[in-house]
């Protein structure tokens, strides 16, 4: 594929607003999981919160969007300069030539459950104030971005549960490979919510403490919640040395709605994919980003993929002990953190984890190591077997 | 963006099959509005068939008539749904059930709640590992899922299938969201012209808020506005009546799809 430069981005999480809070958490290997206190849940386990969203409310004249997953996604564009820099991109491009592909697994559910707790007793009906197009649809964070950025391209919503906002760079990739936009705004946003803290908990997925990947002990997520942006240009529009998406692969398993394929085999498809479609070869990637959830069955089998492609010197880690498991914004936080990786020459430890599993193959990072990162795949996978690599890359 | 036609499928109120539902749309017989009846899948084992959640249904009904009339092999082809609505029935009952005292919802319910549970079930029924990718774009969400098709068929040079599908939401959710009926189509895409193409498309897209085609028929009207997935009736219209003909397809504010479609 043509690479297209990551000229922009923002991140908000747990870990704290902005890139460099990011970073520095990061560097200190410090995480963001606290036990969930989150609403009214009664649920065991840790979360990674984003604490300021209780009070935070969106622009006014958007204040039908108001909703967790919107405030969270506005409390991101709002971080490192980035609707500043979309506002200068689209002087230059034309409102109507940015495009805008967004990931999310819940987008507003949070308000639609609030809302059914206030059902009218006789009828059944929501309350007069529950507004579906605006929060609870998928695409109410499109519109929501779209309106707050002020653009006037193509673009979609992205849901296909944890590769979501992953897949948003292929998208972006792909359309202004074809001319349909000039630059496109990618990212992913999810919020906390009652159905993903009750729904993995009732697949016995949660782990009671903070998640730890790849531990011999490791015994479930820590679910996050977080966003991400980034601001995708063609290559020849900006200077040498800047960070590109080099290469997307993109599979499924076509194995079971929930469990990952067992020998990781949609996980191998898609990052074979991504190397190839980058036009490299294992041994050229410094650094891989794992999906790393910390349950019993994904790291395996992402093990077993990841020493397939790359065998046992490639140095990779999961920051999901940091950030707790993102879902739909896990995509787009790891590829920054990525981006981060060959910046700051920082290949992150595992946070959370004491001692890696032996029956795990792969070159594990326990502890930070500092290094020159030339390039980095990261890897996104979720419900329904959906796969997705990315390889990133400073520009040669 | 130029692609071919290989294989559609279509499931809607008195629209029960491509086949039957072409003739209506060339005006060869005349609409009568009927439930859309959507059979389970034999693309599932008989112990799934039973648990899959309609909208999951329709659109794996849709996508193998599609194939089947594309006489395509859907375990080497990528996919693209899309859908406006996604799981509704399962968002209710978790929604009810995370509103009561006890909490305990259903781990299968939870798995088929995610907006890709049509994708996952596809590729496990059709052992397709190949790409697919599942989209939301509100009333745009048709227009959304051509557009992405049609630009991974022009990237991949593969065929690449779009299916596009709406169930109606169960009350209270229906009140708040209005689908007229449960309403599927199915576009297989080719890089070049097979054995099987019967038109090509190509595709613009147009900023700004050209009037979109409308069905002359007031009842196919009421469907194409009521239904988000039903926004692709012009062009299977168009498909239908075998006519050269630019279709301007609704889309997001202030931007359409402009579709010049030739037969072959």
């Amino acid at each position: 594929m043509q690479p297209l430069v990551i000229s922009r981005f923002s991140v908000v999480n747990s870990l704290g607003r902005g890139t460099e809070s990011m970073l520095r958490a990061l560097r200190e290997k410090r995480s963001g999981l606290a036990p969930c206190g989150f609403e009214t849940a009664r649920i065991d386990t840790y979360v990674g919160p984003v604490p300021e969203l209780d009070d935070f409310r969106v622009r006014l004249d958007l204040q039908d969007y108001d909703c967790r997953n919107n405030r969270l996604a506005q409390l991101c564009l709002e971080q490192d300069g980035f609707a500043k820099e979309i506002a200068a991109a689209r002087d230059r491009y034309g409102a109507g030539r940015i495009g805008l592909y967004l990931g999310t697994s819940t987008s507003g559910l949070h308000t639609t459950e609030l809302a059914y707790r206030r059902r009218d007793p006789k009828t059944g009906a929501l309350p007069a104030d529950y507004r579906y197009a605006k929060t609870q649809n998928a695409y109410s964070l499109g519109e929501f971005v779209r309106r707050y950025l002020g653009l006037a391209g193509p673009g979609f919503v992205v849901s296909s549960a944890c590769s979501s906002s992953a897949k948003v760079l292929g998208n972006a990739a792909r359309m202004i490979a074809a001319g349909i936009c000039d630059a496109a705004v990618v990212g992913g946003v999810d919020s906390l919510c009652l159905m993903t803290l009750y729904g993995f908990h009732s697949l016995g997925l949660t782990s009671a403490g903070p998640c730890r990947p790849y531990d011999v002990d490791r015994d479930g997520i820590s679910i996050g919640e977080g966003g991400g942006f980034a601001l995708l240009e063609r290559a020849e529009r900006v200077e040498s040395g800047a960070i590109q998406l080099l290469g997307v692969g993109e599979s499924s398993d076509a194995y079971h709605m929930s469990t990952p394929h067992p020998e990781g085999l949609g996980a191998r498809i898609a990052m074979q994919q991504a190397l190839d479609s980058a036009g490299l070869e294992p041994s050229d990637i410094d650094y891989v980003n794992l999906h790393g959830t910390a349950t019993r069955s994904n790291d395996a089998s992402e093990d077993k993929a990841v020493f397939e492609v790359f065998g046992r010197q490639t140095p990779c880690s999961s920051t999901k002990g940091a950030t707790g498991h993102l879902l739909g914004a896990a995509g787009i936080t790891e590829a920054i953190i990525s981006v981060l990786a060959i910046e700051d020459g920082l290949m992150p430890g595992s946070a959370n984890t004491r001692s890696v599993d032996p029956a795990l193959k792969c070159n594990y990072l326990l502890e930070n190591r500092r290094a020159k990162v030339t390039r980095a795949l990261t890897n996104s996978f979720g419900f329904g077997g959906s796969n997705c690599s990315l390889v990133l890359g400073v520009a040669q | 963006m130029r692609v071919f036609v290989e294989g559609v499928g279509l499931l809607g109120p008195g629209l029960q099959g491509w086949e039957a539902a072409r003739r209506v749309l060339a005006g060869e017989a005349p609409f009568r509005s009927a439930s859309t009846v959507i059979a389970a899948s034999e693309l599932l084992p008989p112990a799934e068939r039973r648990r899959t959640p309609v909208p999951v249904k329709l659109a794996l009904a849709v996508g193998q008539e599609a194939f089947q009339n594309a006489g395509r092999d859907a375990a080497s082809t990528a996919t693209v749904f899309t859908s406006s609505s996604g799981e509704g029935e399962t968002l209710h009952q978790m929604c009810e059930t995370l509103a009561s005292e006890e909490r305990e919802v259903s781990p299968t319910r939870f798995h088929n709640s995610v907006h890709n549970a049509a994708a996952g079930y596809w590729s496990i029924a059709t052992r397709s590992r190949e790409a697919s990718t599942s989209l939301c774009a509100y009333d745009a969400s048709f227009g959304a899922g051509l557009i992405e098709a049609m630009t991974q068929v022009v990237s991949w040079h593969k065929p690449v299938a779009v299916i596009a599908y709406d169930q109606p939401y169960p009350e209270p959710l229906h009140s708040a969201r209005p689908l007229l009926a449960s309403f599927g189509a199915a576009l297989v895409l080719t890089p070049e012209a097979t054995g099987r193409t019967s038109a090509t498309f190509e595709m613009e897209f147009l900023p700004g808020e050209e009037k979109s085609a409308r069905m002359s028929d007031s009842a196919l009207e009421e469907l194409r506005l009521g239904i988000p997935a039903a926004r692709a009736l012009p062009l299977l219209q168009a498909l239908a009546r075998k006519t050269r003909s630019r279709v301007v397809l609704d889309f997001l504010t202030e931007t359409r799809l402009r579709v010049a479609v030739s037969p072959c």
